[in-house]
């Protein structure tokens, strides 16, 4: 909204401060001025001032107008400013008042019409002192169309009140402001023919509607050069059905944006008579006195609010300290409530001496209805930085989130192995949802959804996660190594409807290319499957838990996430609950979302751990044990092992062996090589062994050693000789 | 570096031995002056105290064995001296390690790049938001969450948007489908700012409330530099007795200069927020120019930075609704909230918002 200091300083002759001055006094009680723009001066004698520019927050329509921030200059500069009035020749008497009935009591509460007669309907020109029109217009680089048009124009921009100029001869009868009859028709002066609702809120004549009451006018009886009488509206519609009426037909003017958010109740007969002064410079006649339709329960909800009771320790108890010593004090409060409208009674309780008043409501500021309102409008205008800088006492102990240390831990894990942390989409496609939800059916459709390939809450991290990386390949970054933790959601559903939406806690994490390290002398090597396998491990080793332990399943029984290789990728499980699921990303996945695995070489993996899940364990707490002071002794077995038998089967009939003195087993490496038989291969096992309270004997450790050999024989593994 | 091999010895009178046992000491010393390398000190060991072929063996085997009775023990003493001597220069040559020679010979380019074990990068929006949660930690605020997935009432009836409110047009909402049949407070939406945790929080826990709430929220929003429909808030909120506008500013001034450096200057304008009142914007001086007026501050000076403002009583009448102290007569309290990728885009100097959710590699690899 532009605002002309010009036409402020009209109102306000007394205003002695420059256009940045007030510019910025405005702005530091809530009045925004976004910009200053110097108007030049055209012929050197007259001072045009500036136009700003304004952003006015939502709840302060009455300010969105010259004379509405003009009022708020003369609170902060304690300036007497003029009551608005325009004087109007005297009437002709007519033979009967024009009718105008209110059916629509709940949604119109006022309706004013006058009469004008045989006006000239032409160009627009400085009428006389307070209707600048031609002067201003061209200063705001307001396109000035017809006067009748002009005249609306300037009470809108001067008060901020909408009214409209009707052809009176195309009326019918008289006006009735009414619900719309359903289907009936009207083309309103954008030229669009609408449709009508039974909700719809209209000003009709006694045939026709002939507007949308507080919206927009209608064609048929728009004023044209040839127009001859006028009827010039000005009234007052409630905010909800301007609102309502607007929104159905898509439109916003300036006229439903002002009584959506509440008119002034009394502005109608004072814009009535400035939009007439304008009209009638040009020659005419009033016809009448002015029609002035009133519903008084509307009146009361406005104009005449029951006063609000203010007590000045109140004011105290929310404001606090200032800077001042002095403080708030009644005075203040009094100049400033008065300046903004407010009549103020004053009372003193004699045995208390507190001070308060009885405080009536000006019928501009419907925002105002409360006591909190009042103080609000007294911190404003004294100023928010006159006011201290205090700190409140402090209150008890602090707490963490129960889980902020698990998610710590995860995170920190994440970190140290290289990834680095992302936060991707909240939404994926309906397609992408189907495919990684744990639960299908549980998907999360949006009403609204920004666009198709965000139309459900993402039911798993690993669509975005897959998003990111292909991004990332696209960019030709080969190297990826990524993990989110953010939430995911699912439904349930109640006769269709989604009835409740479940959050819960995961992570994900994908990697392609080389692993996190960067050397100049070693050649890179690939992530595969066992290092996003380890980092799995090292997540899962955080949590206290008895067993942890990794499986997959044959590709038919249809327990394999789709998303997944699968014969490259397993299902991680904590105390016998699956915790998630990760590997290699199905080559079918990978080629539709043009991963190219030719031109990027390496595999894509991935993986989601359900993290609600995880989080219902305990992080594990170190425990030192003691440390043998006896020296350990290593002991490597080279075995040989058909393809079908894996390590988890040479492991476990190791561990059944329950030695205590053998302390750690693990593969050194596993090899492939002609000298074999056909399927087989070959894997070196080396096994520590050590006592706590001794020096292991030869003797002895040939008999572990033998124990041992015995064991993986049995479970398909026999000694590479 | 090789000695003459062990002469057979014909006199064993003191004198006698005193030279021979002085020669083979000068051949030890001089051999072990001479000690380069590892290989070295190895080939010096053997030679003297190697089990079979070394000379000190030698000289037990030969010396000894042809000494008569009576010149035995002079003889012995002569060579236990004599081994320790030896075994002293092989432990100094030990010690000493390889000479500069050798040594050179190992010389490696140390100006090739060091061998990096690649760590991740915490998200600059985590890194951010758990600095903001710290300074409020440490002003006593406790950290609450809550759904991203709110009902209408909680993220708009109970913070004082009453339905048809038009500030609900401003928070452009993305809705779950099919909530039309629901009454309008059980619809489920995203919620469009952090605010619903306040309610969410009073409802379970009676003043005093002293609760910092991260945490993402949505809005229906086209994206561009500076918009997203997904982003991050963090809300404060401070519910007691007696607590007051003045210590709302103390508290931002505070926290402010917590996070962007003692010299920061705050400023606060009057604002609307439905669940506020009085309500402010705050702004902190310009942090690229201290307040002189750069490109970042429009040449204003200064940066808009938070919301805020006293809760508002209708807020607390919510409240009451299942914690009757949330009296407004009886208490007072005030909230806070704050863009978060506005402020990690100033700490950081981002230009895109829309590069905290690309997952992009060479992004995300400059806040290790
Ligand atoms: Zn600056």
């Amino acid at each position: 909204m532009k605002i002309l200091t010009k036409w402020l300083r009209a109102y306000l002759p007394g205003l002695a401060d420059d256009d940045a001055q007030l510019a910025e006094d405005l702005t530091l009680r809530g009045i925004a001025v976004e910009g200053i723009y110097p108007l030049g001066e055209p012929n050197g004698s007259i001072d045009n001032g500036s136009v700003y520019e304004m952003d006015i927050t939502t709840n302060r329509v009455d300010a969105m107008n010259h004379y509405g921030i003009a009022r708020e200059a003369a609170a902060i500069y304690g300036l007497k400013l003029p009551e608005l009035r325009y004087a109007l020749p005297d009437a002709r008497p007519a033979g009967k008042p024009f009718p105008v009935r209110i059916e629509a009591e709940d949604e119109c509460g006022r309706f004013t019409a006058r009469v004008l007669r045989d006006v000239t309907i032409g160009e627009s020109r400085d009428w006389f002192a307070g209707a600048e029109v031609a002067t201003y217009f061209a200063l705001l680089e307001q396109k000035m169309i017809l006067n009748a048009v002009d005249a609306t124009n300037f009470a809108w921009l001067a008060m901020g009140q909408p009214t409209h100029a009707f052809d009176l001869d195309k009326i019918e009868g008289g006006i009735v402001v009414r619900r719309a009859r359903k289907g009936e028709r009207l083309k309103t002066l954008d030229g669009v023919e609408r449709v009508l609702d039974a909700d719809d809120l209209v000003v009709a004549d006694h045939k026709k509607a002939l507007g949308l009451a507080g919206v927009m006018g209608g064609w048929d009886t728009m004023i044209t050069p040839e127009t001859k009488n006028v009827l010039v509206e000005a009234a007052w519609f409630d905010p909800v059905a301007v609102r309502q009426t607007a929104r159905r037909h898509g439109l916003h003017t300036d006229a439903s944006h002002r009584f959506e958010r509440g008119a002034d109740f009394n502005a109608a007969p004072v814009a009535s008579a400035l939009v007439s002064a304008i009209l009638l410079a040009n020659g005419g006649w009033i016809e009448g006195e002015l029609v002035d339709a009133r519903i008084a329960a509307a009146e009361d909800r406005t104009a005449r609010r029951k006063p609000v009771q203010l007590k000045l320790s109140e004011v105290w108890r929310i404001l606090g300290a200032t800077e001042n010593e002095e403080g708030i004090t009644a005075a203040t409060v009094e100049a400033v409530l008065t300046a903004l409208g407010c009549g103020l009674a004053s009372s003193q309780r004699p045995t208390t001496g507190e001070v308060s008043w009885s405080v009536t409501l000006p019928s501009w500021r419907l925002d105002l209805e409360r006591e909190i309102d009042l103080i609000e409008e007294v911190a404003r205008v004294y100023g928010y930085n006159r006011f201290a800088n205090t700190l409140p006492a402090f209150g008890e102990g602090v707490r963490a989130l129960p889980w902020a240390e698990k998610e710590a831990a995860v995170r920190g894990t994440l970190l140290a192995a290289g990834f680095h942390e992302a936060i991707g989409s909240s939404f994926c496609s309906a397609d992408e949802g189907a495919l990684t939800a744990p639960q299908p059916a549980q998907v999360v459709p949006l009403g609204n959804p920004l666009s198709e390939e965000a139309g459900v809450l993402r039911p798993s991290l690993v669509p975005g996660m897959l998003a990111m990386i292909a991004g990332n390949l696209n960019r030709d970054v080969n190297d990826v190594r990524l993990f989110e933790l953010g939430t995911v959601f699912g439904g349930t559903t109640d006769k269709g409807m989604a009835d409740k939406v479940e959050e819960r806690p995961a992570l994900a994490f994908g990697a392609v290319g080389s692993l996190p390290e960067e050397s100049a002398l070693h050649a890179s090597r690939a992530f595969e499957f066992h290092d996003v396998k380890g980092v799995v491990e090292q997540v899962l080793a955080r949590f206290e838990m008895r067993a942890m332990y990794f499986d997959r399943f044959p590709a038919e029984a249809g327990i394999m996430p789709e998303w997944l290789h699968p014969y490259r990728a397993a299902r991680a499980v904590a105390d016998g609950v699956t915790v998630g699921w990760f590997g290699q990303l199905h080559p079918r996945e990978a080629a539709a979302r043009k991963i190219d695995t030719r031109r990027h070489g390496d595999a894509v993996l991935i993986g989601e751990l359900y993290l609600d899940r995880l989080y219902k364990l305990p992080l594990r707490r170190p425990v030192a044990r003691e440390i043998s002071r006896y020296q350990p002794v290593r002991r490597d077995f080279s075995l040989v092992l058909d393809e079908s038998v894996e390590w988890e089967t040479i492991d476990r009939a190791i561990a059944e062996l329950r030695i205590p003195e053998l302390v750690e087993w693990r593969v050194r490496e596993v090899f492939r090589d002609a000298r074999l038989g056909k399927g087989e291969y070959a894997l070196l096992l080396g096994a520590t062994f050590q006592a706590q309270d001794r020096t292991l004997r030869e003797e002895e450790l040939q008999g572990f050693q033998t124990r041992v050999v015995e064991a993986v024989g049995k479970a398909g593994a026999r000694l590479r000789v | 570096m090789t000695n003459e091999a062990i002469p057979n010895l014909t006199a064993f009178d003191d004198t006698a031995l005193d030279k021979a046992f002085a020669a083979l000491e000068a051949q030890a010393r001089e051999s072990a002056a001479g000690l380069d390398s590892e290989a070295d000190v190895e080939a010096f060991r053997l030679e003297w105290l190697g089990r079979k072929q070394g000379r000190l063996n030698e000289v037990s085997g030969r010396w000894l064995k042809a000494a008569p009775p009576e010149a035995k023990k002079a003889l012995g003493v002569r060579f236990n001296a004599l081994k320790e001597v030896v075994e002293g220069l092989l432990d100094a040559a030990l010690a000493g390690g390889p000479g500069d020679a050798a040594l050179k010979a190992e010389a490696i380019d140390i100006t090739l790049p060091g061998t990096r074990r690649l760590t991740g990068a915490e998200h600059p929006i985590t890194r951010t938001m758990n600095e903001i949660v710290g300074v409020f930690a440490a002003l006593g605020y406790s950290v609450g969450v809550g759904p991203e997935v709110e009902t209408d009432y909680y993220n708009f009836e109970s913070m004082n948007f009453p339905p048809g409110h038009p500030a609900r047009d401003t928070q452009d909402t993305l809705v779950v489908a099919g909530q039309d049949r629901k009454p309008l407070r059980d619809r489920l939406l995203l919620r469009t700012h952090t605010s619903p945790v306040q309610m969410r929080t009073m409802e379970q826990q009676p003043p005093p409330v002293r609760i910092v709430i991260p945490g993402k929220v949505h809005r229906n929003d086209a994206a561009d530099a500076t918009h997203s429909p997904i982003f991050h808030q963090v809300e404060g909120l401070c519910v007691d007795a007696n607590i007051t506008f003045s210590d709302l500013k103390g508290t931002l001034d505070h926290a402010m200069k917590a996070l962007f450096g003692s010299a920061v200057k705050t400023r606060f304008f009057p604002s609307f927020f439905p669940f506020t009142e009085p309500s402010a914007d705050v702004q902190i001086s310009c942090i690229f120019c201290g307040g002189k007026g750069c490109r970042k501050c429009k040449q204003s000076g200064w940066i808009e930075l938070l919301g805020c403002g006293m809760v508002d009583p209708a807020v607390f009448a919510f409240a009451a609704e299942k914690q009757p102290a949330y009296d407004a007569k009886q208490i007072s309290g005030f909230a806070f909230g704050m863009g978060v990728e506005r402020i990690a885009m100033m700490k950081y100097g981002i230009s895109e918002i829309g590069s905290f959710f690309a997952g992009d590699m060479r992004f995300l690899s400059q806040f290790v």
